[in-house]
């Protein structure tokens, strides 16, 4: 039999004219063969034996857990300047006994000092105990958290509200159950952190546009489209996010929201909208940007914030409509996103009583609002006219004001720092007054130059604020922090110096000219406010001293 | 072993971790007087037998005697036993079978299919107004297991609470008039036995001295703290809190953070970096996962509490380097948690600490849930395995389960806390953590290690331990598939089918026990499971109500078919051992 199938074979290849196949076939069989016999052999080679692997194994030296530079740095808060705290961080502040006017704490509404907070979170101790011990699907959520949750969703006219039980984490969680890999998010640059971790969380591919600028964002937008026209199947699937805040919590800028608005609507995409710092504060009636610019709330996709800000409490929240935020609740149960809605315990129950009765103080007193917005204005003023070696680049409106120095970006950061530094110290040791250097890891995506960050609080009366900017002022004489800053900058910059000092020069005779007036607008206010008003013979004095000196 | 340092016992007080060195000739403690103190407790322990056995089967074949130990080797026998006895203690997994697994699968089929003739007869896919020409949000199929399959059992989840989460529970009463799409209040209110909160020492309370020293730190120190501990977060309690908790876990220092998922997700990118191999057990909670994959560091997974598995991983890892280019790993973390909150198993710590010895690894252990409820000090499952908080590199805990407040700790070496100060991004950005939750925990804290006068904390613990043996040995008598170590206190049942699940849900709220149920997603398909969180301010009648109320349901439907051997003997509650605390 086989040897009749052999002959058949045989014959055929002799006799066939077209044959040729067949060795064709036969070559390319051999050569596999050996292809694959070739790589078996790679395999081989490539495997270590036990002892070999040993050898590895008793090679390999794990670095120290902790860096040896890292070891030797006693890195305290704020550069040491402010030890622990003791009592309420309200508007005065004591600290190791000596008690200062506090501006560094974001309490915009001074609702940390109100009593009926603290009635609100008695009442519910009283009731829920403390800690809530479950996350939200396991019996922890509470009857307020869900009242808390309504009271937001009606206060900004939205449909549905998700509360998360730690600031930072809301907007964080909230970006990566949207935006996943292969998904486009154009977020401004100065994006804070919380955001930052959010869009890296996603693993999507992100476009950071100049900071508040709509005509980079449009141009960016552009490039995207043509982009999409080259593959429009793909580009169907894309979704695409623009993540904005309201007021910048690294500058203090404003976000022209309006004109990002009709370019996210004219290329169709979603839009995020942070408000932590400027819900409450902003608008008339202290419903965010969106009230203040007058922008359609249902226009944006969601609207995160932290009630640990001008509400004084905890948490954070994402609100918008019940399409995007009911997704956000059940998605973290997937096996790629890590939501912490699902996954955390959620708030306290006491946090979110002190949540609900901050929100009711914003909702039934509006002229809260407009104090606290006239005192943003108006330290904005102060600031601008009293300060000679410090510019405020924060918004007039908001309630943080950064100020950083004049002929910062022609120096080192460190030489900054520490001229901020002793600013600080200054301030603290003469006048009493809390400044702080916001505090920023060196993973941030746009390091900002050190400065000083003053926020408001409703509570400062007029002349704390006047007494604020004569400190600084003060301070910055006392140090002579202009010859430093001359000093420091480098030589090729010989054109800036002169601008500079032609400047300080000009800014010095307006000064004269009209520091009489705004001294007399804060005489005009009734409240004083006793422990931290200036000696104001005591600065000239060492003004003089210091000129003498020299 | 190595024998342990004279700080270590310092710290562990009351029951013998001094003991546990392996030699008999090492591990003489400077201080006599001390190491007297310690050695006390378990001489008496051995002296009442039952003691020993709490919850568990009494077994009169061997130790009945009473052992007199006057010796330290005596005192070594009486360690060695003890841990003979904790190895014993074991854990179990059963397999699930394959008719189970074929129903479980057939169950989820059926709904998959009324789902796709439900979506084809009355499609109900919630639609997005004022969104035309965007792409979607979310495909329609993302929805699909939402609209069908859990929005059937939703009432399951998310119960409205009305009370504090004590042993006792109150529920308001919630129904839905279109099967699951919405809610409403019926405004009734339902009293249930809590087993659903992970109040593992019952300090969850609204009266007491927890509560009254919350409501007076809120007087004294407002609520917010409006300001990281960066700027000026920082407060006089907060140090005292970071203080006790080195104190407590027994590491040199340690940093607290406002939020326990965020203490991990904002804390590991500090420690690890893009060089770094991070072995993960594939257990871990989302935050674990969250924060590694923030840190860049690269992930693999090794099988839940599999010695092997790990061991293979840490070979590769070392012998293969880095992936492309092949340079050695910088830095090797093995990533694990000390009770798994959804298996109940505690992880396996000496085997893992000696796997470390071995590689030169770094330990990251996260005690969130087995902090204070496990070990006879309540010191996590370090005091429980008898080993030194030292050797662990990263302690990880959270003060919201046995504490009965919300954050978390990190604790280590002094270097460790410092690079964390410097890099955390919760101590940079995060709001500080508020007066009366941080007070909270440093009363509880402080009850717990018998610095408030009291012998209240070591009683809880016990009790919890107590509680825990006896309702695990006893749900297991039942014929129930029990999950997890016979120590732990959270203690799931196999139940495998979605609709079990709700369905005993459902009956265990009727007849007035609060549980939990897990499934898919958060468990693997075929696992689904109810899970008991047992308490110390549990009673032995509420437990026997509750064991009550599961075995008339478990002979409603087939979900008492383990196939392990079951224990004839009465189970005993001791309640004698209430006389045992020094």
């Amino acid at each position: 039999m086989l040897n009749a199938v052999l002959a058949f074979i045989y014959q055929n290849l002799i006799d066939a004219p077209t044959s040729y196949h067949l060795y064709v076939e036969a070559f390319l069989a051999l050569w596999l063969f050996w292809l694959i016999r070739q790589r078996k052999k790679a395999e081989k080679k490539q495997r270590l034996t036990q002892e070999e692997e040993q050898l590895i194994i008793n090679a390999w030296q794990p670095k120290p857990l902790v860096d040896e530079e890292v070891k030797n740095t006693e890195n305290y808060n704020n550069g040491g300047i402010w030890g622990p705290i003791t009592g309420r961080p309200g508007k005065i502040v004591e600290i190791d006994g000596q008690k200062y006017l506090n501006v560094a704490t974001h309490n915009y509404l001074g609702l940390l000092d109100s009593k009926e907070l603290d009635d609100a979170a008695e009442q519910c101790i009283r009731r829920y105990g403390v800690g809530s011990c479950g996350p939200r699907g396991f019996y922890g959520t509470v009857d307020v958290h869900i009242e808390l949750e309504e009271k937001i969703s009606r206060f900004l006219d939205l449909e549905e509200t998700a509360l998360y039980s730690y600031g930072f984490s809301a907007v964080a969680s909230a970006i990566p159950s949207y935006a996943k890999a292969g998904d486009i998010i154009f977020a401004d640059e100065q994006v804070n952190y919380p955001i930052q971790r959010g869009l890296q969380a996603s693993r999507s591919s992100i476009i950071y546009f100049k900071h508040n600028s709509w005509e980079d964002l449009q141009e960016k937008l552009k490039k995207q489209t043509e982009i999409d026209k080259k593959s429009v199947r793909k580009a169907k699937t894309i979704r695409r996010f623009c993540i904005v805040e309201g007021i910048y919590s690294k500058s203090g800028t404003m976000c022209p929201l309006k004109e990002i608005t009709d370019l996210c609507k004219q290329y169709k995409v979603r839009l995020f909208v942070d408000e932590s710092i400027s819900f409450g504060v902003l608008g008339r009636t202290g419903r965010g940007l969106t009230e203040h610019l007058d922008v359609d709330r249902k226009d944006i996709d969601f609207i995160s914030g932290s009630l640990e800000h001008s509400c004084a409490s905890f948490g954070g929240f994402i609100v918008g409509s019940s399409y995007v935020v009911d997704h956000q609740r059940i998605s973290g149960l997937g096996i790629t996103t890590q939501n912490c809605y699902c996954f955390s315990a959620s708030l306290p129950p006491l946090l979110a009583g002190t949540g609900i009765k901050a929100l009711e103080i914003i909702e039934q007193s509006p002229e809260i609002i407009q104090d606290v917005q006239d005192k943003c204005a108006y330290m904005h003023q102060a600031f601008m006219k009293k300060l000679t070696f410090f510019r405020v680049t924060s918004h007039e409106l908001s309630p943080l004001k950064f100020l950083s120095l004049v002929g910062s970006e022609f120096l080192a950061g460190d030489v900054i720092k520490d001229l901020i530094e002793q600013v600080i110290i200054y301030v603290k040791e003469h006048h009493k007054i809390t400044l702080v250097q916001p505090y920023y890891l060196e993973s941030e995506h746009e390091l900002p130059l050190p400065s000083i960050r003053v926020s408001i609080n409703r509570l400062l009366t007029y002349k704390d604020i006047d007494s604020i900017a004569a400190a600084i002022e003060d301070a910055s004489n006392c140090i002579n922090l202009y010859d430093s800053v001359i000093c420091n900058i480098p030589n090729q910059y010989e054109q800036t110096k002169a601008d500079m000092i032609r400047n300080y020069e000009g800014h010095l005779k307006w000064k004269q000219q009209n520091n009489g007036v705004s001294e007399k607008e804060a005489l005009e206010q009734d409240d004083v406010f006793e422990p931290f008003e200036i000696a104001e013979d005591s600065a000239p004095k060492k003004i003089a001293d210091l000129h003498s000196r020299n | 072993m190595k024998p342990f340092d004279n700080g270590c016992i310092a710290t562990n007080s009351s029951r013998g971790v001094a003991t546990s060195s392996a030699k008999p000739t090492t591990s003489v403690p400077s201080s006599i007087a001390t190491k007297m103190k310690i050695d006390r407790s378990p001489v008496k322990q051995i002296a009442k037998k039952p003691a020993l056995t709490n919850g568990h089967v009494v077994n009169h074949n061997h130790n009945n005697h009473v052992i007199k130990p006057k010796t330290k080797v005596d005192l070594q026998r009486v360690e060695v036993k003890r841990r003979e006895q904790r190895k014993r203690a074991g854990e179990s997994f059963e397999e699930c079978t394959l008719w189970d697994a074929f129903c479980t699968y057939l169950c989820y089929a059926v709904l998959v299919l009324v789902g796709y003739v439900n979506d084809l007869v009355r499609p109900r896919t919630a639609t997005e107004q004022n969104r035309d020409g965007y792409v979607p949000l979310y495909a329609s199929f993302e929805s699909f297991y939402t609209r069908h399959v859990y929005r059937r059992v939703r009432d399951c989840w998310n119960m409205p609470v009305g009370s504090v989460p004590g042993k006792y529970i109150t529920l308001l009463e919630r129904e839905s008039k279109d099967y699951g799409w919405t809610f409403n209040m019926t405004g009734k209110k339902v009293h249930c036995i809590n087993l659903g909160s992970y109040n593992y020492l019952g300090f969850a309370e609204n009266h007491g001295t927890c509560a009254e020293a919350a409501i007076k730190a809120v007087r004294e120190q407002g609520v917010g703290t409006c300001s990281p501990r960066k700027e000026l977060g920082n407060a006089h309690h907060l140090d005292e809190l970071d203080q006790l908790v080195a104190r407590f876990v027994g590491s040199e220092a340690a940093i607290t953070c406002a939020m326990g998922f965020a203490t991990n997700s904002m804390n590991i990118p500090a420690i690890l970096n893009k060089g770094c191999l991070v072995l993960s057990d594939e257990k871990n909670h989302a935050s674990i996962i969250l924060g590694l994959r923030l840190s860049r560091a690269t992930i693999r997974v090794f099988k839940h509490n599999n010695m092997r598995s790990l061991e293979k991983r840490l070979r590769e890892g070392i012998v293969n380097g880095q992936p492309r280019t092949h340079l050695p790993w910088e830095k090797i973390f093995i990533v694990i948690e000390g009770v798994y909150s959804m298996e109940g198993s505690v992880v396996r710590l000496p085997e893992i600490l000696a796997l470390k010895r071995k590689y030169g690894a770094y330990v990251y252990l996260d005690e969130a849930h087995s902090i204070g409820a496990m070990g006879p000090n309540g010191r996590g499952v370090i005091d429980y395995w008898g080993c030194n908080p030292k050797d662990v590199d990263v302690l990880m805990g959270t003060f919201t389960k046995s504490f009965g407040s919300a954050g978390g700790y990190i604790a280590g070496s002094k270097e460790l806390i410092t690079l964390l100060r410097r890099g955390s991004h919760a101590h940079a950005y995060g709001t500080a953590m508020s007066p009366p939750v941080a007070q909270q925990i440093l009363t509880s804290m402080k009850m717990i290690m018998g610095e408030d006068g009291t012998d209240e904390g070591v009683k809880k613990i016990r009790q919890l331990a107590r509680n825990s043996r006896y309702f695990r040995q006893k749900l297991k008598q039942a014929g129930f598939i029990v999950y997890g170590n016979d120590d732990s206190p959270v203690i799931p049942v196999a139940l495998y089918m979605p609709t079990k699940i709700a369905y005993v849900v459902r009956e265990m709220i009727k007849r007035g026990v609060a549980t939990v149920g897990v499934g898919f997603p958060a468990t693997p398909l075929v696992e689904g499971r109810t899970r008991f969180c047992i308490s110390a301010s549990h009673t032995k009648e509420m437990l026997d109500h509750a064991l009550g109320a599961m075995c008339e349901i478990g002979q409603q439907i087939t979900i008492r078919c383990s196939r392990l051997p079951i224990r004839k003997e009465e189970i005993l509650y001791d309640d004698s051992e209430n006389e045992d605390v020094e």
